[in-house]
């Protein structure tokens, strides 16, 4: 049979009703705990896994699938509305989402990231029944040397789109980065900056440094405003709707964040928040609206969260084409799989064609299922909006609290969190852009450990890091984006240059 | 409407516990690599016997062992419910690293299992044999870039004596650690480092399916069904087992400890245990209660001389 026609009757099976009974069953409830903040999808997925084992493998895996897209959905429903970003990949979805939220747009903003959502997930599930093997190739090519040129590219990008000062942008990046080189050195098995703290062996996990940064410092921010600030959110204001221009505006964010949440996600060590990040600086250069960026663009939202979607699904390809799970939520499904007796690796597509169909078909029947619930619902998400400013922020602390503890239990975490949240506050006082920080703590170790490998595999010629083409073309592309804008600059096209001049006062 | 919906949230986020496992299994280690495996083995089997109703595995990455291990002492104090997977990995990155916590700071429970360390390289390079990758390591050292585990562990200590049985000077090698198997084995399929060293079982798939070829294994004799030959035979004296453990945490009283052994017992002469076993290929080496004690002991005495022979611990 050919790859069509497995993909055919996996999804006829898919489409019976029973079957899509569980995927609406599995997608509520990923869904439901998904939106819990602190809980990520790989959370989410453990809880719910033992849900699906009573039932048929077909049933299960459907069920199954419906959960995983359903708490990733769930993530972003809270990092939008509550902007309590549940795993690392849903931060930048708060950074616009939340913004727009406040400005009663939080109806367009769900949509555009569930439609956004809908519409990579169908690409990359797409991508990853016709191409997988031939993706895995070209993840296997990066080595330490490429994933060292593609931190440095998500470096020079990322740090100039947060926020409108270079300055104050790099400035945040760096605390992130000082942060991150705290807890034992992977390459070597040293303690580094712990003060002998046990808690701190580990590093900082990012989800407490988010939610901290972006819930705790939001909330205080907020109460130390007390009435001087504005009276109350606008819940809904237009249409709870999409509109004419969202979707022209949405649509080429979501292939472009599509195109580059899936390779990224194919990559053993890529990791689905710097696809995130990549998207959201393309899209800050790439729009017409450059303005509203920082203030709820809609591009910043649908282009993060298709990216993230496509991500997921591109973490499937090393797992069913090599048998590596590459996330948390990849383990998990790991262990999922073995109970329908699939042993993912390399001739899992030739031994086991049914099930590896079933599955892909049950993505594509749980996505579109996703949208049927979650369009009808975004009026009721956004009601969470009228709840009075001191209830709903009230609120927002209690949930930032418990999904830390929930998460980490830990007093020592607690501390941090709180600790963090007053910096996050500081920083919001004093102007400062609070991604970067977060940007810092998760790509920092990754470009130090990549790049450490690959000296140490060369055996200390530097020359290494640029020989390989690919790693070339990414520095390459690195180099353009921190120089074009030094020309722009000295040539005199001062617009941009006096608002960053004006901004650093 | 808005109360009711954020009643049930507050209730979901209360139920949580409920949903606690019985046993909360920690993996110190990225998903995938051999103690990954070995945790979501246990939590398949300790659910299928109902030796325990939910298991739930997660996993702290990092340092052999050792980032997860210092969490797991410091957090799972006196809690009779959480287990911790373990090995030999772990007892030379306590060393290697000088890691502030140690086993001591736990409480062991059984060892499971055993593997054997295996040598590979992608299917593409052009070393055939065992015999033509020590004769690169002999002519330079720093040449041969090896992709194993973390730095310190079974696969950096076997790799070292791998080199000191070959006469090559163990402090030159080239090892290039990596966190979990997961990362390390793409990295070896991916040509980026000359060879591959891990426990058989992390390569097995590959090797079946020839993208990585197997050059040697460090078992004492030939292991019936692995078409490799032992170190010994090829003429390098490295015999070496990288076995795994459960513990639990510490601060037990005795009697949690006796009801921690109990089930753990009771699991590994379960059939669902015995046919794991089987199929992942690991030996079962499976020893508990004071017995283990005294072997882990000897075990880390002994590791100790290894690691100062070879350099890694001054």
């Amino acid at each position: 049979m050919s790859t069509f026609e497995f993909l055919l009757q996996g999804l006829a099976s898919a489409a019976e009703p029973m079957n899509l009974l569980y995927a609406l069953i599995g997608v509520t409830l990923g869904t439901a705990v998904g939106v819990l903040p602190g809980i990520g999808p790989a959370l989410t997925v453990a809880l719910l896994l033992p849900v699906t084992y009573r039932l048929d493998p077909t049933g299960s895996l459907i069920m199954f699938a419906g959960i995983y897209y359903g708490g990733m959905y769930g993530g972003s429903t809270t990092s939008i509305l509550l902007n309590t970003p549940g795993e690392s990949a849903s931060i930048v979805t708060a950074l616009e989402g939340n913004k727009m939220a406040r400005n009663g747009r939080g109806g367009p903003a769900l949509a555009t990231a569930a439609i956004g959502s809908f519409v990579a997930g169908l690409i990359a599930t797409l991508l990853l029944a016709f191409i997988a093997p031939y993706i895995v190739k070209l993840a296997l090519v990066f080595g330490p040397r490429e994933y060292f040129a593609l931190m440095v590219l998500a470096f020079v990008t990322v740090s100039s789109a947060f926020g409108d000062s270079t300055l104050r942008g790099l400035t945040s990046l760096f605390i992130g980065l000082a942060f991150s080189v705290v807890g034992i050195d992977q390459l070597t098995g040293q303690n580094r900056l712990s003060f002998g703290v046990p808690d701190l062996l580990d590093g900082i996990e990012v989800t407490t440094m988010a939610v901290a940064m972006f819930a705790i410092g939001e909330t205080l921010y907020i109460a130390a405003q007390g009435n001087r600030g504005p009276e109350t959110v606008e819940a809904v204001k237009g249409s709870v709707w999409m509109n004419a221009a969202d979707w022209a505006r949405s649509w080429k964010a979501w292939l472009r964040g599509t195109v580059i949440g899936f390779p990224i996600g194919a990559m053993p060590a890529g990791g689905a928040e710097i696809g995130t990040f990549l998207s959201y600086a393309a899209e800050k250069r790439l729009t017409k609206h450059p303005e509203e960026f920082g203030n709820g663009a809609i591009e910043g939202v649908a282009g993060p969260e298709a990216a993230n979607n496509a991500s997921a699904a591109g973490t499937l390809v090393p797992l069913l084409t090599l048998g590596l799970p590459t996330t948390a939520t990849a383990a998990i499904m790991l262990a999922g799989f073995q109970q329908y007796g699939l042993q993912p690796g390399p001739l899992l597509f030739a031994t086991n064609p049914q099930l590896v169909w079933g599955l892909i078909a049950s993505l594509l029947i749980a996505n579109l299922m996703l949208l049927v619930l979650n369009l009808p619902l975004i009026g009721l998400w956004v009601k969470l909006l009228t709840i009075p400013k001191p209830w709903l922020y009230a609120g927002i602390l209690v949930f930032a609290t418990l999904g830390t503890i929930g998460a980490n239990p830990s007093v020592f975490e607690l501390g941090m969190l709180l600790t963090f949240g007053l910096l996050g506050y500081v920083m919001r006082v004093f102007g400062y852009p609070i991604a970067p920080v977060v940007v810092g703590l998760i790509l920092g170790p990754l470009a130090e450990q990549q790049l450490r490998r690959a000296l140490a595999i060369s055996q200390g010629d530097v020359t290494v890091l640029f020989t390989s083409p690919i790693a070339a073309v990414l520095l390459a592309v690195a180099a353009i984006a921190l120089i074009l804008p030094l020309i722009l600059r000295a040539r005199g096209r001062g617009e941009v240059l006096s608002q960053m001049a004006a901004s650093e006062d | 409407m808005k109360h009711v919906f954020l009643a049930s949230l507050l209730a979901g986020a209360l139920a949580l516990p409920a949903y606690a496992a019985d046993y909360t299994i920690m993996a110190p280690a990225a998903p995938g690599g051999g103690w990954d495996q070995t945790a979501r083995s246990l939590q398949t089997a300790l659910q299928e016997e109902g030796i325990s109703g939910n298991v739930q595995v997660i996993n702290v990455p990092g340092a052999g062992g050792t980032i997860g291990l210092a969490q797991f002492a410091s957090q799972q104090k006196g809690n009779p419910n959480a287990l911790i997977v373990g090995g030999y990995v772990m007892v030379g990155a306590i060393l290697t690293n000088n890691a502030p916590v140690t086993l001591k700071e736990v409480t062991p429970i059984a060892r499971l299992t055993g593997e054997y360390e295996a040598i590979v390289v992608p299917a593409s390079s052009d070393i055939e044999n065992i015999g033509q990758l020590v004769d690169k390591l002999k002519a330079d050292p720093g040449s041969v870039s090896w992709g194993g585990g973390s730095a310190g562990g079974t696969d950096h200590i076997a790799v070292g004596l791998l080199a000191k049985a070959a006469g090559v000077d163990p402090t030159k090698i080239n090892y290039i650690a990596y966190s979990g198997g997961g990362e390390a084995l793409a990295a070896i399929l991916g040509s980026q480092v000359t060879a591959g060293i891990s426990s058989y079982g992390e390569f097995e798939s590959q090797v079946k399916a020839g993208t990585l070829r197997l050059l040697a294994l460090s078992s004492e004799e030939r292991v019936e069904g692995i078409d490799a030959p032992t170190l010994k035979e090829s003429g390098y004296d490295v015999v070496l087992q990288n076995w795994r453990m459960v513990a639990a945490a510490p601060g037990l009283s005795d009697e949690q400890k006796a009801a921690v052994l109990a089930d753990v017992d009771k699991l590994a002469k379960s059939n669902t245990w015995q046919e794991t076993l089987k199929t992942k290929g690991w030996a079962d080496t499976y020893l508990a209660g004071p017995a283990f004690e005294e072997q882990l002991a000897k075990d880390i005495a002994a590791t100790e001389t290894v690691l100062k022979d070879i350099g890694l611990v001054k």
